[in-house]
């Protein structure tokens, strides 16, 4: 046996296919991608350079990332009020929410973003009966603009928040909130000083979720949207399967990836990302 | 100062407490004396905890009354009670530095920041952990982690200190080291205490005064030497120490096993049983040997290894006897 052989744990011979698969199939097109990104349609940083030259591309990235950042902030906050009231209330109860939240997590996207044009749309029940009543003389514009996508993302992100908040919320030790009423906490005082800080690992899991998945929204923009409201992803897609501009394409998504990274870069430098992803805190 | 010790008296008056048709605690009544060391002492579903857990706030009472130093606390929520109180595994804030934590009850009274400082420093010194002020929980051993807890609970100078099992998660080595420092900051801070534990050492060390629980009733109270010496009931004597159970005249006596003297051989002037021995267990100090009498009872004899230097062995005839006082009577029913 020679002096590397011995080095490597033979545990590595079960996981080696895994890797060559994974670096294959995965890492492998995601360099292809990036390589795209510096070569077609000329070599260069001419993609890059775009970005500062076209005025539309530049706007589709800031209204990708304040939808974003919007959507974080509903579904985070929401998802917070359902993941407390879940843990807080009977087991019965419990079962009921999760239940119904599971069963809006599994329905497609597609029948969901549907289904807010029914409701809330120019001829949605909610606007016919508004008129039928006599409330609004000219239907309520929720859709086909921003507020829509709004909607419909956020709708779409409550499962995704509430989960890692609850998983959050259920490992905490209930005596502890015992422990601050005995010593006179308030509870709004046991809320903010001792509640908030301790499930602040799990604000972050879920913040970071909803914000990665946010970025590569496609359907709702596209359908909710009405063609007013473009998207990184959506402008991405037309890129690729309209005007041909691969490279184009390859650039925002190389972006795309360069911006989750830095967040997570960023996060871990505040705290143990071991820890947001359900490992100890220790 | 701004917050000198006083200890509280607490009555509790009839108090029930049903879980749906389950009763856990069944009309106790007991008057806890300010400054007094109290505990209380049952197996587990005894209704100790509840009965602690009443006291503090956290579970309504059913039936029944509890007033400090004469006025009702019945309706008073958990957080206004001023109770001291060390949780079974301390439930120390994971977040906050030792110094918060204890200057928490301080802080959410909003209390000046010097004096919150000065008052932790006081806590920090009253448990010796003037050096760890800064450190998190989770960097503290158990045994100052229970100290911690200690001082967060005594920082707003409560009237009474509640502790459920608080020494449950230490060694046991360092649990007797422990007992000896609750004992001495009880008699430094003179606060009342009461204090949950199934382990019938720590109530015995500590105590002025015990009260044994079974099945949400309190069964005896009494100081540590009452209850050891005259055991009112069969479960008391057990509980309590070990304890053999004679009949003589119709009547049941408890009998302590370190009370009987043993002897070898037969025809001794005062033996009351005769049997052969059936086991010898030896403990460095003592040595525990159960004896099979003639009358088919099993009666265990504990026996100073350094005063009793006789060769005793396995299957050796024996008479036992003891003195009248050693075998206490029974209340039967």
């Amino acid at each position: 046996m020679n002096a590397v052989a011995r080095h490597i744990h033979p545990g590595w011979a079960i996981v080696a296919p895994l890797l060559v698969l994974v670096v294959a199939l995965y890492l492998g097109p995601i360099l292809n991608i990036m390589w795209l990104s510096v070569t077609d349609p000329e070599p260069g940083l001419g993609n890059y350079r775009k970005l500062y030259e076209s005025d539309s591309l530049l706007r589709i990235v800031w209204t990708t990332l304040r939808i974003c950042v919007i959507t974080t902030i509903f579904s985070v906050s929401l998802g917070y009020s359902i993941a407390y009231a879940m843990v807080h209330c009977h087991l019965r109860q419990k079962n009921y929410m999760l239940t119904l939240l599971l069963v809006s997590f599994w329905i497609s996207i597609l029948v969901r973003t549907f289904s807010w044009l029914m409701l809330l749309g120019r001829n949605g029940l909610v606007n016919n009966t508004f008129e039928t009543l006599g409330l609004i003389s000219a239907p309520i514009a929720f859709m086909r603009n921003e507020l829509g996508v709004l909607i419909g993302m956020v709708h779409y992100m409550i499962p995704y928040a509430v989960l890692p908040l609850l998983v959050s919320m259920q490992s905490l030790d209930s005596r502890v909130m015992d422990a601050s009423r005995n010593l006179g906490a308030s509870g709004s005082q046991t809320f903010w000083r001792i509640y908030l800080p301790l499930t602040l690992p799990g604000i972050v899991a879920s913040t970071l979720l909803v914000f990665i998945l946010s970025l590569g929204f496609y359907v709702t923009p596209a359908v909710l949207g009405g063609g007013k409201v473009l998207m990184v992803a959506e402008y991405i897609s037309v890129q690729l399967l309209v005007t041909l501009k691969w490279g184009t394409a390859a650039m925002l998504a190389a972006l795309m990836l360069a911006g989750v990274l830095a967040m997570l870069w960023i996060m871990s430098r505040f705290m143990k990302l071991s820890a947001v992803f359900g490992g100890s805190t220790r | 100062m701004a917050d000198a010790f006083s200890g509280g008296s607490l009555r509790i008056e009839g108090v029930s407490k049903y879980f749906g048709a389950f009763r856990a605690v069944n009309e106790v009544e007991l008057e806890i004396r300010r400054g007094e060391f109290l505990t209380l002492l049952g197996p587990s579903g005894s209704g100790k905890t509840t009965l602690l857990m009443m006291i503090a706030g956290f579970l309504d009472i059913t039936s029944g009354d509890i007033a400090l130093d004469g006025t009702s606390i019945a309706n008073v929520p958990a957080e206004k009670r001023n109770f001291g109180m060390v949780f079974q595994g301390y439930a120390l804030f994971p977040h906050m530095t030792v110094r918060d934590n204890i200057g928490y009850a301080l802080s959410v009274r909003k209390r000046a920041e010097g004096e919150i400082r000065a008052r932790v420093d006081e806590m920090l010194e009253l448990v010796q952990l003037q050096d760890f002020a800064t450190r998190k929980p989770g960097q503290l051993s158990g045994g100052q982690q229970q100290r911690v807890a200690l001082a967060r609970a005594l920082c707003f100078a409560p009237p009474v200190l509640l502790l459920d099992e608080p020494l449950g998660a230490l060694d046991k080595k360092l649990r007797v080291e422990v007992q000896e420092q609750l004992k001495d900051i009880h008699r430094r801070v003179g606060t009342t205490f009461i204090y949950v534990t199934h382990d019938q050492e720590e109530a015995l060390s500590m105590s002025d005064r015990i009260v044994i629980m079974r099945d949400g009733a309190i069964e005896q109270v009494g100081s540590p030497q009452e209850l050891y010496e005259r055991p009112a009931t069969r479960f008391a004597a057990s509980f309590l120490g070990k304890s053999n159970f004679v009949q003589q005249n119709g009547a049941v006596f408890a009998l302590r096993p370190e009370k009987i003297d043993i002897h070898l051989g037969t025809g001794h002037p005062q033996a009351r049983r005769r049997g052969t021995i059936a086991s010898i267990t030896y403990f460095g100090s003592m040595q525990r040997i159960i004896v099979e009498t003639t009358q088919a009872e099993q009666i265990e004899v504990d026996i100073d290894v350094w005063r009793n230097r006789q060769a005793l062995h396995e299957g050796e005839t024996v008479e036992l006897s003891w003195q009248d006082e050693a075998a206490v009577e029974l209340n039967e029913s």
